[in-house]
C-alpha cells in the first residue's frame, strides 16, 4: 500500500531531524503543507523521476495525461556514457476518452509492450501519476502481468504527484529500487574495492570528473545511483562493500536500507570543494579497508590527496588578486550551501548569505563554524527580498538555481548557476577550479559597468545631462567639432530644452 | 484536401504537445498584471513554469492551488478559495486566470458555481480584481486549445455584453494566436498603427515577456492588454482573428457586442502578408504607408534570392494546427515538398488545407520514423534529438524552443517576417550543404534506390 510506505519513508531512523521528533510527529514527516496560492516546488512524481530516469538504458514510461511528461522531459542535462534510451519520452498520453471508459490500464498494458518490443530495453520503469492514481488504475498488477509476457522487468513506481512534495518521490523513488530492483542480479566479478554511489545524478556529466579518481585508486564504482547508470549495475548494486551517499536528502532510505539487508556501510560526502573531495576518498578507503582491501589503499589514498590538493591550490591562487573581498550571496539548498563555501573563503571571498532551508542540523553547524557568524544564514527568503538586497548591491554575486536567476538579472547583478540545469561540471578538485574561473567570468564581464550606466535620456527621452553635454576629446578643440557646433549653435537660436530632445 | 491519419498506438514517444493549461497561462500572461493560477496539485504548475522560462528566459509569475491528497479526495474548492486570497493580498493583480487541470478535472467539480460563491463570500477583498475561469485538462488539446479558452473566457467573463453598438471608428481588436511570438504581436501593433487604428490586441503577450528590465521587482505580468482596454473591446469598429484557433473568440465577441470580425489563417507568405496590409487598408480608409510598401518590395527581392535554396526541399514539419498550416503553405509557396506534416490533434479544421503529403497525429517519435529523406526538420527544441540522429538539420519553431536565444524576437509574420523566415531557412540550408564527392555522383551507385542527396530524383 502506498500509505504505509509514504508512512514507512517518513519514519526515517538514518535522518537525525526526525529522530528528534515525538513518535507522532516522525510519521508525519518533514513535509508542510503547503499554501495555496503561494507554494512552489515539483510534486511527488517529479521527485521520483529526477532519481530515477538518469538511469540510462531503461524505457522510462509516464502513465499519465500529457502534461506531467510532456511538459517536463528533457529538462534535466545528466550525461549518458552508453545509451539514450533514457533521455527518449514515453507517455501514454492519456485522453479525455481513455479516462471516461475506463481505458487506462489496457492503454498502459499496451504502451508497455510496444517499447518492448521496438526498443528491447533491459527494463521499463512504469510511473503512476495524480490522474492514474485517481481513477484507480491498478499498475502495480499491470507490471506484473507485462512483466510475465514481454520477459523483462517492468518495474512500477508508485509517487502521484499529490501525494507530498519533490523529496518524498525522491523516497518514494529509492523504495521502488528496494523493491524490485536492487538485489535481482548476481555478478560474477564481486572484488573487495566495489563502491556504490548514492544520490549522484552525472549533472553535465559531473560525475565524471570524479570517477577517475576512484579508478585511479582501484576502486571499482559498482552503482553510481542514478547517474550514468545501467540497469543491470543498479541491479547488482547489493554486492558493494561501502556506500557513498552524496544526498542525504533524497536516498537516505536506500542507504540506510542497504545497509541493513545486505550490511553495506554508508557515509555522507559530497565533491564539492576541494576538502570535501579528498574527505569522500578518504573515508570511502577507510570503509574499504575495514571490510577486507588491502591496507596499503589508505597510503595510496593520501599521496593522491596530497598531490591533487596541491594542485588544485596552486590553480585558486591565480583568482586570489581577483576575487579578494567580492561578496558572494548564496541562495541554494543541501550541501552546496556550505561545501562550496570553504573554499570560496579560502581564496578571500565574503559570503554575505547563505540559504539553509534544505541543509540538515549538521550542514547549518558546518555552516557556523566557517562563517563565525549565524546573521548570514536565512531560512528562505522572498523574491522581493532578495532582488532588494542584490539591488542595493550588498552583494557582488548571487549563486543559485535557474529558478531564482532573474532576481539577480533583472536588478542586472551577476548570477551563477550552480544547480541542476547549468551545463558546466562543478564537481571533483577540477570542477572547484572551474566555479571559480566561472564566479570571476561573471563579475567581471563588461556588461555591468555599462548596464549600470543611466541612458542618456530620462524617462520622458529628454537629454540629461550626460547626455546634452559631449565632452571634448582631450586635445581637440570642442569648437571645430560639427555635432558640437551644431548642439551649440541650436541652443543659442533661442530653443528651450523641450526641443534638445531632438537632438 | 488531405486525409489526416490518427495513429493508433498506445504510447507517445517524445511528445510533440505541451499541455493546454500552459497554452491558457501563456495567455493570461499577455494581460496586464495578470496572474495564472493552475488548479492542481504542485508539480503541475511547477513543470509548465519551468517550461516556460527555459523558453522565454523570464521571470515568469505562475501559481498553484497545490492540491494534496486530501483535497483531491474531498474536493478542491478550500484550495481554490485560499489560493484567490492569498494571491490577492500577496500580488494584488488585476485579473487571476484560472487554468484547471487534469487532477480536478478528472474529479470533476463545479468550478464555476465555486468561484461565484468566492466572488460573493469576498467581494469587498477581490475589488476590482477580475477571476476568469478557463476549464483546460490536461488530456484534451495542447497549446493552442489552451490558448483559445483562454480568450474566450475573458471575453465572456470580462466584455460586457452590449445591445446597441457605438463603435470608435480607429478602434479595432486583434485576437493573435498561440503561436505568434513577441515580436509578432509588436507587428500587429506597429502595423495598426501605421495606418493610425488604434488596436486592442488580447492577449498582448509583447509586454511581459519582450526582455525588458523594470527598475523594481514585480510579481504579477507587466505590459499586456490592460483589464479597462479589454472591457472595452466591444466598441471597436472591426476584430481581425489571425489563426483559425481563435476564430471562437471573435465570434463569441462578435455574439456579445457585435463587432464584425475577419479570420486571417496565417500572416506568412507574400499573398497572405500582403491580404492582412489591404485588411488594414480598407478598416482605415488610408492608403498603405511607404514604409510598408518598401517591405513589400525586400520581400519580392527575398523570394528571388531565397527560392533558389528553398524549392525542391523535402521538408518534415511537427506544429500544432494552425502553425502548421502556416509554416507549410510558406515552404510551399516557395517550391519545397511538405513530406509530412505531424500534428497535435486531428479536430482542427485547418489541417484539411495544409498543402503536404501526408498529415498525421502524432508525436516527435513519429517525424523521427518518417522523416528519413528529408532535407530539414521543422518543430521545436525537443526535435533535436530525432535531427541527432537522422543526421538532418532542424528549424526550431514555436513552443518550446529552449536552446536557442531570441526566438521570442524572432519575426515571421507579415511581410519583413516572410523575409526574414526565407532567409533564416537558406542560411540553415546553406550551412548544412553537402559536397558532391566521386560516390555520390557515380552513376552506378544504388541503381534504383534512394539515398542521401538524391532521395529527391528517387521519389519523382
Amino acid at each position: 500500500m502506498l500509505k504505509d510506505k509514504i508512512a514507512d519513508v517518513f519514519n526515517e531512523p538514518g535522518c537525525e531531524k526526525n529522530q528528534a521528533k515525538g513518535a507522532k510527529e516522525r510519521k508525519k514527516g518533514c513535509t508542510k503543507p503547503l499554501t495555496p496560492g503561494a507554494a512552489a516546488g515539483g510534486c511527488a512524481f517529479d521527485g521520483a523521476k529526477i532519481v530515477l530516469q538518469p538511469i540510462t538504458d531503461v524505457a522510462h514510461l509516464i502513465h499519465a495525461p500529457l502534461a506531467c511528461e510532456g511538459n517536463s522531459w528533457d529538462n534535466r542535462g545528466a550525461g549518458s556514457s552508453g545509451s539514450d534510451l533514457w533521455r527518449r519520452s514515453f507517455t501514454t498520453d492519456l485522453t479525455e476518452l481513455d479516462v471516461v471508459m475506463g481505458q487506462g490500464e489496457r492503454k498502459l498494458y499496451r504502451a508497455v509492450r510496444e517499447i518492448a518490443r521496438t526498443y528491447a530495453p533491459p527494463a521499463i520503469f512504469v510511473y503512476s501519476t495524480c490522474v492514474t492514481a485517481l481513477i484507480g488504475d491498478d499498475i502495480e498488477a499491470v507490471c506484473a502481468k507485462a512483466s510475465e509476457t514481454c520477459g523483462l522487468p517492468v518495474i512500477p513506481v508508485n509517487a502521484p504527484g499529490f501525494v507530498g512534495s519533490k523529496n518524498l518521490g525522491n523516497k518514494l523513488a529509492g523504495e521502488a529500487l528496494l523493491d524490485h530492483v536492487i538485489g535481482t542480479v548476481e555478478p560474477d566479478d564481486v572484488g573487495p574495492t566495489d563502491i556504490n554511489i548514492l544520490g549522484e545524478f552525472n549533472l553535465a556529466g559531473e560525475f565524471w570528473a570524479v570517477r577517475p579518481l576512484f579508478e585511479r585508486l582501484g576502486i571499482r564504482i559498482r552503482a553510481c545511483i542514478p547517474g550514468d547508470a545501467r540497469y543491470r549495475e543498479v541491479a547488482a548494486a547489493h554486492t558493494a562493500r561501502a556506500t557513498m551517499m552524496e544526498c542525504s536528502t533524497a536516498l537516505i532510505n536506500l542507504a540506510r536500507k542497504m545497509e541493513e539487508r545486505w550490511g553495506i556501510p554508508f557515509f555522507e560526502g559530497s565533491f564539492y570543494g576541494i576538502s570535501d573531495t579528498s574527505d569522500a576518498l578518504r573515508q570511502t578507503a577507510r570503509l574499504l579497508v575495514g571490510r577486507g582491501a588491502p591496507s596499503d589503499l589508505l597510503d595510496r589514498t593520501e599521496a593522491l590527496i596530497a598531490e591533487e590538493e596541491a594542485r588544485a591550490w596552486a590553480r585558486l591562487e591565480a583568482f586570489r588578486p581577483r576575487l579578494q573581498g567580492k561578496r558572494v550571496l548564496l541562495n541554494t539548498g543541501g550541501v552546496k550551501s556550505w561545501s562550496v563555501v570553504a573554499a570560496l573563503m579560502e581564496i578571500g571571498v565574503e559570503i554575505v548569505g547563505t540559504s539553509v532551508k534544505k541543509s540538515t542540523a549538521e550542514d547549518k553547524e558546518r555552516i557556523k563554524q566557517l562563517l563565525k557568524d549565524e546573521n548570514h544564514m536565512f531560512e528562505s527568503m522572498a523574491p522581493r527580498d532578495l532582488y532588494a538586497k542584490l539591488a542595493s548591491h550588498e552583494a557582488d554575486i548571487m549563486l543559485s538555481g535557474g529558478r531564482t536567476q532573474f532576481i539577480a538579472l533583472k536588478a542586472k547583478m551577476p548570477w551563477l548557476d550552480i544547480n541542476q540545469e547549468r551545463h558546466v561540471a562543478y564537481a571533483g578538485y577540477d570542477g572547484m577550479v572551474e566555479l571559480v574561473r566561472r564566479i570571476d567570468l561573471a563579475l567581471s564581464n563588461p556588461i555591468w559597468a555599462d548596464l549600470r550606466d543611466p541612458a542618456p535620456w530620462d524617462a520622458e527621452g529628454r537629454l540629461t545631462a550626460a547626455g546634452a553635454a559631449p565632452r571634448a576629446e582631450p586635445g581637440r578643440d570642442p569648437a571645430a567639432d560639427p555635432t558640437f557646433l551644431a548642439h551649440h549653435r541650436r541652443k543659442f537660436a533661442g530653443a528651450g530644452a523641450d526641443d534638445m530632445a531632438e537632438c | 484536401m488531405n486525409p489526416v491519419t490518427p495513429l493508433a498506438k498506445a504510447v507517445a514517444t517524445n511528445p510533440l504537445k505541451s499541455s493546454q493549461p500552459l497554452g491558457a497561462a501563456l495567455a493570461f500572461l499577455g494581460i496586464e498584471g495578470a496572474m495564472p493560477l493552475f488548479h492542481g496539485s504542485q508539480g503541475c504548475t511547477s513543470f509548465a513554469l519551468v517550461l516556460l522560462v527555459r523558453h522565454f528566459k523570464e521571470t515568469v509569475p505562475l501559481q498553484t492551488t497545490a492540491m494534496d491528497e486530501v483535497a483531491t479526495v474531498l474536493g478542491g474548492a478550500d484550495h481554490l478559495e485560499e489560493a484567490i486570497l492569498t494571491l490577492k493580498t500577496r500580488t494584488g493583480p488585476s485579473l487571476i486566470g484560472i487554468c484547471t487541470t487534469a487532477l480536478v478535472e478528472t474529479r470533476g467539480e463545479d468550478f464555476s458555481g465555486d468561484l461565484a460563491l468566492i466572488r460573493g463570500r469576498h467581494a469587498e477583498t477581490l475589488g476590482e480584481t477580475e477571476l476568469v475561469l478557463a476549464q483546460t485538462p490536461d488530456f484534451a488539446g495542447a497549446m493552442e486549445e489552451g490558448w483559445a479558452k483562454a480568450v474566450c473566457a475573458t471575453i465572456a467573463q470580462v466584455v460586457p455584453e452590449a445591445e446597441s453598438r457605438v463603435a470608435a471608428l480607429n478602434r479595432i481588436n486583434i485576437l493573435p494566436g498561440q503561436h505568434h511570438t513577441v515580436a509578432d504581436v509588436e507587428f500587429l501593433r506597429e502595423s495598426a498603427l501605421a495606418f493610425g487604428l488604434e488596436p486592442v490586441i488580447l492577449p498582448d503577450i509583447a509586454g511581459s515577456l519582450d526582455g525588458t528590465v523594470p527598475a523594481r521587482w514585480i510579481p504579477t505580468s507587466y505590459g499586456g492588454t490592460p483589464v479597462a482596454a479589454i472591457r472595452g473591446m466591444g466598441r471597436a469598429l472591426h476584430t481581425i482573428a489571425l489563426a483559425e484557433h481563435v476564430r471562437g473568440a471573435a465570434a463569441l465577441l462578435e455574439a456579445r457586442t457585435g463587432v464584425p470580425f475577419t479570420v486571417l489563417d496565417t500572416l506568412t507568405g507574400l499573398k497572405a502578408a500582403d491580404r492582412y496590409v489591404a485588411l488594414l487598408a480598407s478598416l482605415s480608409g488610408k492608403p498603405v504607408p511607404a514604409a510598408l510598401r518598401r517591405r513589400r518590395s525586400q520581400l519580392e527581392d527575398a523570394l528571388l534570392d531565397g527560392h533558389f535554396h528553398i524549392g525542391g526541399l523535402r521538408v518534415a514539419i511537427a506544429a500544432e494546427p494552425d502553425l502548421l498550416y502556416g509554416l507549410a503553405s510558406f515552404f510551399a509557396g516557395l517550391g519545397a515538398t511538405v513530406a509530412l506534416a505531424v500534428t497535435t490533434t486531428g479536430d482542427s479544421p485547418i489541417l484539411a488545407r495544409v498543402p503536404a503529403e501526408t498529415v498525421v497525429v502524432g508525436d516527435l517519435g513519429d517525424l523521427e520514423a518518417r522523416a528519413s529523406g528529408c532535407d530539414l526538420l521543422v518543430t521545436h527544441s525537443h526535435g533535436r534529438q530525432a535531427s541527432e540522429r537522422l543526421g538532418i538539420p532542424l528549424m526550431r519553431v514555436g513552443f518550446p524552443i529552449f536552446d536557442r536565444l531570441g526566438s521570442p524576437h524572432r519575426l515571421s509574420i507579415g511581410h519583413e517576417g516572410t523575409r526574414d523566415l526565407i532567409f533564416e531557412v537558406a542560411n540553415l540550408v546553406q550551412a548544412n550543404r553537402r559536397e558532391p564527392t566521386p560516390q555520390s555522383l557515380n552513376p552506378f551507385r544504388d541503381r534504383g534506390e534512394s539515398h542521401d542527396g538524391l532521395a529527391q530524383i528517387a521519389a519523382r
